[in-house]
């Protein structure tokens, strides 16, 4: 590529990484990841449990060390910009604190940070219209649903102005009408932001609105097997879902897995629909 | 409005079930020795100016005078003199001496909780310590306290500290092993959050383990509030304290066959003292847990 380097948010060169299982055994997690990732991009990573995108999602955030190759960040180490608050985590739960008002949850990263009261205040609230909970910055995290809470926990990542969000399944736990309308909220937030996006799924058709591109992996080792531009419209909105465009990406991501798959089972193809249902999975998922 | 009127009920019902509870124990009581007691003559029931002899028909020993005295009298005998010619009653007596107690107990309760939460806080930072040091910890809880408590006394010499440290040695342990759990409980992704806020440990004990981990020390303080009064009780004994309920218990010990009541009521107010310091601890413990889901439980 000839763009400039500055260009890249995230830049991934031959990462591994290695999880030392019992004993002497290790397993894979992660094998020759490369992956450049540029300003203002929504990528989603995915793939089949245990195919390591959570872990590689980790691995960008400086959760988890990898044990080979080189992670950039902003043009820095992923540890330094880790240092410089450069992410914003949204999980697959919400992790909100239950002895903290929504508006104090969303307060937590701008107290560490040093945010004096008044911007505090002010940012809370910005970030709680954004995500439309305005009206809710006195409830308790246990008095507002699932995806009211996951909401909270998006403005809270956005509250101090992180360049990348790392998104692990975070409609994961949600039912699809509510993952909808989340899919389209978080467009309308990346497109406000300008935020570059790492958003790791399940979801075939998850995937494809959301994205700029597509990171397929397989498992065992962990790797990447496929990108797919998507090269729908945007905005996107309901219409989009709709759009002959969207069902030939949904198919070419589906065979992407399927191709991927196939050289992990050895000519075995797996059950993809299981696949997209599959919710819960193991430490390297 | 109707949260708050559902809790005035849910109080009513409570005091309803505790007043019952009270009254069929006193009831109980007395109905062991009208069948089992010794005969007694009512003079005067009920202002009618008649006498009443009642003979039991068994003989329980446990029912006598001696071992369970008409539960009347122990409340009458608080009224009481507390010595032949005394100007104090022994309810002001017992009192005092409560109070006394209670200030030993209060002192070894904070000084065990401090260092219950020190203990927990550096075992939680380090799995090593941790692994070295909480088998001792354990082990420490195996030796009878009526064994330590002249070997502390024997050390610190007869004085309120040696009481102090008894009470400080049954608080701390309750403490340090719900604060190791509580100051776990955070979810493992809570953590993660924390590290990718570059939020170093202090502000993750100070932001997020220690308020995840109220629960569980409200949990202990409770036990301990309890633990640190009998601990005091029991070290007044050897420690020569003469102001408090343990050696009250042991002077009315000696003068059981005289009186028994005496040794009754002090037992009496010694389970007040503990149950109005759980009382505190739980009080404080609603405002403090105040706006978390099941606050208002256990």
């Amino acid at each position: 590529m000839a763009e400039p380097a500055s260009q890249w948010v995230v830049r991934l060169a031959a990462v591994g990484k290695t999880f030392s299982t019992s004993g002497t055994a290790t397993t894979a997690a992660l094998q020759g990841i490369e992956l450049d990732i540029s300003r203002g991009e929504f990528i989603s990573l995915i793939g089949p449990s245990g195919c390591g995108k959570s872990t590689l999602l980790r691995v960008i955030g400086d959760l988890v060390a990898p044990t080979a190759g080189q992670v950039a960040v902003n043009g820095k180490p992923a540890a330094r910009a880790r240092l410089d608050r450069d992410y914003g985590m949204v999980f697959q739960a919400p992790v909100l604190f239950d002895w903290r008002t929504v508006e104090e949850n969303v307060k937590l990263p701008l107290e560490l940070m040093g945010y004096d009261g008044p911007r505090r205040t002010a940012r809370a609230l910005e970030m709680l219209e954004l995500v439309e909970l305005g009206d809710f910055l006195h409830h308790h995290p246990y008095q507002l649903s699932g995806g009211m809470q996951q909401r909270v926990a998006i403005a809270r990542a956005l509250a101090f102005e992180p360049s990348i969000l790392l998104m692990d399944e975070p409609f994961g736990a949600l039912d699809e009408m509510t993952r909808e309308r989340m899919n389209q909220e978080v467009l309308r937030i990346w497109e406000r932001t300008g935020i570059t996006v790492v958003f790791v799924t399940h979801s075939i058709p998850e995937a494809v609105f959301l994205s700029s591109r597509v990171v397929v992996m397989s498992p065992r080792p962990g790797r990447i097997t496929d990108v797919i531009e998507v090269d729908l419209p945007r905005p996107r909105d309901v219409e989009t879902r709709e759009q002959p465009r969207y069902f030939e990406l949904i198919t070419a991501v589906r065979e992407a897995l399927r191709r991927g798959g196939a050289e992990a089972e050895g000519g075995l193809a797996p059950d993809l629909a299981s696949i997209d249902r599959t919710m819960a999975e193991g430490g390297i998922g | 409005m109707a949260i708050a009127g559902r809790i005035d009920h849910s109080r009513r019902r409570r005091l309803a079930i505790l007043a019952t509870f009270v009254a069929v124990v006193l009831i109980g009581w007395e109905l062991v020795k009208w069948i089992g007691g010794v005969p007694w003559r009512f003079e005067n029931v009920l202002g009618t100016g008649l006498a009443i002899d009642h003979n039991p028909p068994f003989r329980w020993p446990f029912a006598s005078d001696l071992t369970l005295p008409h539960w009347f009298g122990i409340l009458s005998a608080l009224a009481e003199p507390v010595q032949r010619n005394s100007e104090q009653s022994l309810g002001q007596f017992l009192a005092g001496a409560a109070l006394y107690t209670w200030r030993e107990a209060a002192i070894g309760f904070v000084v065990g909780a401090l260092l219950g939460l020190v203990l927990a806080t550096l075992f939680v930072h380090s799995r090593l310590l941790e692994r070295a040091v909480v088998p001792y910890v354990v082990a420490s809880q195996t030796i009878p306290i009526v064994a330590l408590a002249p070997m502390i006394v024997y050390a610190f010499g007869p004085s309120v500290a040696s009481v102090v440290i008894i009470a400080t040695y049954l608080t701390f342990f309750p403490v340090t092993i719900a604060m190791i759990r509580g100051l776990r409980a955070p979810d493992p992704r809570a953590l993660e959050l924390m590290r990718s806020y570059a939020a170093g440990r202090w502000a993750t004990y100070r932001k997020v383990r220690l308020p995840a981990s109220l629960p569980y020390l409200f949990t202990a303080l409770k036990i301990a509030a309890t633990a640190s009064i009998v601990g005091a009780i029991i070290g007044e004994g050897p420690g020569g304290i003469p102001d408090g309920l343990g050696r009250a218990i042991i002077n009315f010990n000696q003068q059981y066959i005289s009186g028994p009541e005496k040794l009754w009521a002090a037992i009496l107010v010694s389970s007040v003292l503990g149950i109005s310091f759980f009382a505190v601890i739980r009080a404080a413990e609603l405002v403090v847990l105040r706006g978390r889901p099941g606050a208002a439980a256990g």
